[in-house]
């Protein structure tokens, strides 16, 4: 466990690293908080008023002195309050990250369920025609932007079928799972589409290297049956690359799907990032870069601690 | 020229070459105004126009032809990919080779790149056009700075294997300087994992300028922009569906065409990953 001590003691380091950048970028972003957030009414605040508004928000400081006090606030667990939303930053991340967090899951059940068996199968039918044909849609699906994808559809929908995808206000999973699945099922195969053509491609490749190993020829050999081989002896051994591949993926969708969120007009951590930086709201831009950064770093630490369950002949420390 | 005939036998790199090539054609032409019609020219009666043999894809709301503006989108594109991707990779090369070379610096640069990693792509790309404002050269500008790390990455590791090699030893036996190792013994000996790094990049580069400019933060109008284009369709989808399509196509095959060609290079290039990708 020296490994996961070391691991977690580099994280509040690039967790300053990443704040730090961030408190600086949007300080250099031109215009201010106050004429965002007021908008032309702005222009009928006096000086006086202007600097009362400055300082009640705390931006009145050099920025050094903004990103101390930043700093201790966290340390207390606050991380400031969102001027566009005039509420704690965190409780407004809190707030969409259920549903960035349950697309990004969907997402990746829909690349694992489509990919690995796909992947599999052409790794077992190496240089067939089938083999080919799942390549070849795997090479497609990886090359199609998921803004592409997600028009198509809709397109699809609206003029093949004459509906459109549920928009309109946003059910959570707890009050109506029936609604919120169907207005997340497809931004979630719009996203999980390119996932699963590149989870396709990877457990192919990991397959086929694993396939021509000696052991499973002995597998084989002794007599195992063909389906005990692929599923019992090869597959695990080549979920590595699968999981590596699969975790950087969750881990960047965590972070929101800025694209797809427009799209389909959800309410997810992506959009919200993105107006807070249109909109200057410093302390939730902040906020919210921190949090995604920080379930990136949780998310590739599980990453590596899932390869020691995956092979124990790994030991995490020694790489 | 022995590249060039191995990527000709090769399957995928014959395809993918030969998209790139046909892009880089329509950049060109796109870029030099050798256009069917003048892009930013609105043809007001005939706004909407469904794609016949006066305008191959069509005209938009404004009545400016698709097909001309799809090729000047192209040349935007291209030229933003070319020229991050190329800052990225210098980039990258000089702080990878610095890292793995003089070690005192690699503790303190990788951890920077950890903190630029930390970043999921898009977002770090949105902070920076934010702040420098949209337009072109801040979209190269951000793209190459989200990229830069990768290669940092991608150099820094076999450039620190190769420094432990016997020849760079004996090398400096003989007394060569540390530039000249730098470059003769250990850039010589990266070219071939970055030249699939950069093509991979290149369709990467490409899909987060198509993004930028969607969100209306890469090409600003009236310029034309694949990403953009394909905003402007949204609202017209079901009158005028070519709008969507042809950008779309034209996005996706460009990404198609670099994606296929990285793998070729990856097969040629490095042989023990030969069947691996394919």
């Amino acid at each position: 466990m020296n490994y996961l001590m070391r691991r977690l003691a580099t994280f509040p380091l690039v967790l300053i690293g990443v704040s730090v950048l961030v408190f600086v970028a949007i300080r250099m972003v031109p215009g201010d908080s106050i004429t965002a957030m007021l908008g032309t009414e702005a222009g009928l605040l006096t000086p006086a008023q202007r600097d009362a508004l400055a300082a009640y928000f705390g931006i009145d400081q050099p920025w050094f002195i903004q990103y101390w006090r930043w700093l201790l606030g966290l340390l207390h667990g606050n991380l400031g309050i969102s001027v566009t939303y005039g509420k704690p930053v965190l409780d407004v991340i809190l707030e969409r990250f259920p549903l960035t967090l349950e697309l990004a899951l969907l997402a990746m059940i829909i690349a694992l369920a489509v990919g690995m068996p796909a992947g599999v199968f052409a790794a077992t039918h190496n240089e067939k025609l089938s083999d080919l044909g799942v390549r070849v849609v795997a090479m497609i699906g990886q090359s199609t932007p998921n803004f592409v994808l997600g028009l198509l559809i809709i397109y699809t929908l609206s003029a093949g079928f004459g509906v459109l995808p549920a928009m309109g206000a946003f059910s959570p999973l707890w009050q109506d799972p029936l609604r919120n699945l169907g207005q997340l099922l497809l931004p979630a195969v719009t996203l999980g589409f390119a996932f699963a053509a590149s989870v396709t491609r990877i457990s192919r490749s990991a397959m086929l290297d694993v396939l021509s190993d000696d052991y499973v020829r002995t597998a084989r050999s002794k007599g195992a049956s063909n389906r005990s081989v692929i599923w019992r002896h090869a597959l695990p051994n080549a979920l590595i690359p699968v999981v590596t591949l699969s975790g950087i993926e969750f881990g960047y969708l965590l972070g929101g799907a800025v694209i797809v969120e427009q799209i389909y007009a959800l309410p997810g951590l992506g959009r919200m990032v993105l107006d807070a930086i249109l909109q200057r709201d410093y302390a939730l831009v902040q906020g919210s870069v921190l949090f995604i950064a920080f379930n990136f770093m949780i998310v590739n630490l599980l990453v590596d601690l899932a390869y020691v369950a995956l092979d124990p002949r790994i030991r995490l420390g020694e790489r | 020229m022995r590249i060039l005939r191995a990527i000709f036998a090769h399957t995928s790199g014959r395809i993918g070459g030969a998209i790139v090539a046909l892009y880089l054609l329509l950049a060109v032409l796109g870029m030099l105004g050798l256009t069917p019609h003048n892009p930013l020219m609105q043809y007001r009666v005939d706004r909407l126009h469904a794609p016949d043999s006066a305008y191959w894809m069509g005209t938009d709301l404004f009545g400016r032809d698709v097909a001309s503006r799809l090729m000047t989108g192209i040349g935007q594109s291209f030229t933003v990919a070319f020229f991050s991707v190329a800052f990225a990779t210098l980039a990258g090369t000089i702080l990878g080779l610095a890292a793995a070379w003089f070690g005192r610096w690699d503790g303190l640069l990788m951890r920077i790149m950890d903190v630029l990693l930390a970043f999921p792509a898009i977002l770090l790309a949105l902070l920076i056009v934010t702040v420098a404002g949209p337009g072109t050269w801040t979209s190269i500008v951000a793209i190459a700075i989200v990229y830069t790390p990768i290669f940092t990455r991608v150099v820094r590791g076999p450039a620190l294997s190769l420094k432990a090699r016997e020849f760079v030893d004996a090398a400096r036996t003989f007394g060569s300087s540390s530039s000249y190792i730098l470059t003769r013994h250990l850039l010589l000996n990266l070219v071939a994992p970055l030249t699939v790094q950069v093509t991979l990049a290149l369709a990467w580069a490409l899909l987060t300028e198509a993004g930028l400019s969607f969100l209306g933060l890469g090409t600003q109008p009236p310029a034309a922009s694949l990403g953009l284009m394909l905003s402007d369709s949204r609202n017209l989808m079901e009158t005028a569906p070519w709008l969507m399509i042809f950008p779309g196509l034209a996005i996706m095959i460009s990404i198609l065409g670099f994606n296929l060609l990285g793998d070729a290079l990856r097969d040629i290039l490095d042989p023990k990953m030969r069947r691996s990708i394919a």
